[in-house]
């Protein structure tokens, strides 16, 4: 570290008591990049990029929102009839959500790709699954809030979830809902909590980049950084690719946002909450499917243990698992470019995903059922049997001395 | 509890003692206190006065002819009140000996049996199940089909086949005269 030295005084004597420029000159400048970075390493920043959007766009919606059961809706309405740019601010929010999870799920499909959450990023890693537990939270509150028939029904099915579990269960919801049912008292902590949750995933990002810069990121080739001709500073090499990167980001979000700003949403989100009248179809947002299909696709009690609990279990075990992930993948490998046989299961991995969002998003009836037991199986099956296995059989290829020495082999 | 006075300390870790149990009291009231300070937090979230204050509901059943149901808000709820024919009362008990999720008999499930009073929620995820209009599909057993996650209840509510465990549940309710009833 080079260290900020500067000729101005007054910088210069409030960075001897704050050292604020010293931190960025270390962490935004200097910072130390592989040189080696491709396109997949963008989306860390694009999603930090959505994060301030989404406060910003939603910071402006709540001075025109009224969270009351009989105002919501139509207080949501008025923000897209009447208040000035009221529709683009409310349409960023809606669209800047679900861009947030595709950047998230790339940023994480990226991560098992190249094998970023072993040794030494396993924390890394942790603290990205609790962001994105955070965020999936932040997502089902905020849809409840424009109270819609999918915000009602949505919220009704989810918070039931929670009666499966044995005897405290019903308790539970209640203590949720605040009432016997899914109404005004629930619609108020859900906008409270939707509120603060954004800022503690802005903490939770704060650590986050802290652990990467302390362990550094990973690369496309997943070999260390040795040293100096392994890397380039961030500034300029990595600021301006992220800052170009914003911009095909941004081109991709606004056509969204002005051409189909409905695209990801349902059409009974525009019908009012009616607690009389279920839809015929209920669906969670997309972002949820793939948990949603896993939820349904246990349908046999077995022994004493009812299918609902089995389901619930099974959804939130999904998710927890990949808290092992470092440890149930058993290759000294990272990257799946020297992972012959990984590299195919990543892409059957990728989906086996895809196919259980789309079941998640049908109803429930053969085949989909059966291909969704097969998909969720086969889920399980990929971290608990195929990543503990392929480490002990696949035999990898070889990997380069260093990143200069592969950059500059592939440059010859 | 009569070697507790064996064990009395040497005076050497008198001291050490002493201390250890002044910290692990200090923990213990430090903790009390914080969860006793938790504890209004977490209760404000239960139901307020007022959202129990609106537990009763009271129901004409006059106008309802047999075959017909009407459905009644209680606390939020949908409440689902069948007059039962006598066919839909015989396929009840006919069944109280079929393979049952959740045993019950249907004559323990009713006060009168051509009332068939349930909270018409169902017990899977919470959906409305359909049935309460004529045109209504009913499901595979004369009851109700919830539409969500596709199950089944017989005309006395109870669960025959689908992922939901547990029968609609039926509430408390008394007839307050011959055509009326007070739920809740």
């Amino acid at each position: 570290m080079s260290g900020f030295q500067t000729n101005n005084k007054v910088i210069s004597w409030l960075d001897e008591r704050l050292p604020i420029f010293s931190m960025m000159q270390h962490s935004a400048i200097e910072y130390p990049t592989p040189r080696n970075l491709n396109y997949w390493w963008n989306f860390g920043s694009l999603a930090a990029f959505v994060l301030v959007v989404m406060l910003l766009t939603g910071i402006f919606l709540v001075m025109n929102y009224s969270s009351h059961t009989s105002l919501a809706f139509d207080s949501v309405e008025r923000i897209m009839r009447d208040v000035n740019y009221g529709w683009l601010i409310r349409y960023l929010h809606m669209n800047g959500a679900s861009m947030f999870f595709i950047l998230v799920y790339i940023h994480m499909f990226r991560n098992l790709y190249y094998g970023s959450y072993k040794a030494p990023r396993e924390v890394l890693w942790w603290i990205g699954i609790v962001i994105y537990l955070a965020m999936m939270a932040t997502g089902f509150l905020g849809y409840v809030l424009p109270w819609g028939q999918m915000s009602f029904w949505g919220a009704t099915v989810i918070t039931n979830l929670f009666s499966a579990f044995p005897v405290v269960g019903e308790s539970i919801v209640t203590l949720l809902w605040g009432g016997f049912s899914v109404d005004n008292p629930t619609l108020n902590r859900f906008f409270s909590l939707h509120y603060l949750l954004p800022f503690v995933i802005v903490g939770l990002v704060v650590v986050h980049v802290w652990a990467l810069h302390t362990v550094r990121s990973n690369n496309p080739l997943g070999v260390e950084m040795k040293g100096e001709a392994d890397s380039i500073p961030f500034h300029p090499y990595y600021t301006i690719k992220d800052l170009f990167g914003i911009g095909v980001f941004l081109m991709f979000f606004m056509a969204f946002v002005f051409w189909a700003p409905n695209f990801f949403g349902e059409p009974d989100n525009y019908i009012p909450a009616n607690p009389m009248v279920t839809p015929p179809h209920i669906v969670p947002e997309w972002y949820y499917l793939p948990f949603y299909a896993i939820l349904r696709s246990f349908t046999i009690d077995l022994w004493i243990i009812p299918a609902k609990l089995q389901g619930v279990v099974a959804m939130f075990a999904a998710i927890l698992i990949l808290f092992f992930l470092p440890w149930l993948d058993t290759s000294k490998v990272r990257s799946a470019k020297f992972r012959p046989l990984y590299r195919q299961f990543f892409w059957l991995f990728l989906v086996d995903c895809l196919v259980l969002g789309y079941v998640g998003g049908k109803p429930a009836e053969e085949p989909l059922v059966t291909i969704g037991q097969v998909c969720t199986a086969y889920y399980f099956a990929h971290f608990l049997i195929i990543m503990p296995l392929l480490g002990k059989i696949e035999k990898p290829k070889a990997l380069p001395a260093s990143i200069a020495a592969a950059v500059l082999k592939e440059k010859a | 509890m009569a070697d507790s006075a064996t064990h009395a300390q040497p005076s050497s870790t008198d001291g050490q003692s002493r201390r250890d149990f002044l910290l692990y009291t200090t923990i213990a009231v430090g903790a009390a206190g914080t969860a006793a300070a938790l504890w209004p937090f977490v209760h404000s979230m239960n139901p307020a006065a007022d959202t129990l204050a609106m537990s009763t509901t009271d129901v004409d059943l006059a106008a309802i002819q047999p075959g017909q149901a009407i459905t009644v808000v209680w606390q939020g709820k949908p409440v689902f009140v069948r007059y039962r024919t006598a066919e839909d009362i015989a396929a009840a008990a006919k069944d109280d000996g079929a393979e049952l999720r959740d045993k019950a008999a249907d004559a323990a499930r009713v006060q009168k049996p051509e009332w068939l009073v349930v909270v018409g929620v169902c017990t899977h995820l919470g959906c409305v199940p359909l049935g309460q209009k004529a045109a209504d599909p009913k499901g595979d057993f004369g009851g109700w089909f919830c539409p969500c996650h596709g199950s089944h209840y017989d005309t006395s509510g109870r669960i025959r086949k689908g992922p939901a465990p547990l029968n609609l549940p039926v509430p408390k309710y008394a007839f307050t005269s011959d055509t009326t009833i007070r739920i809740g």
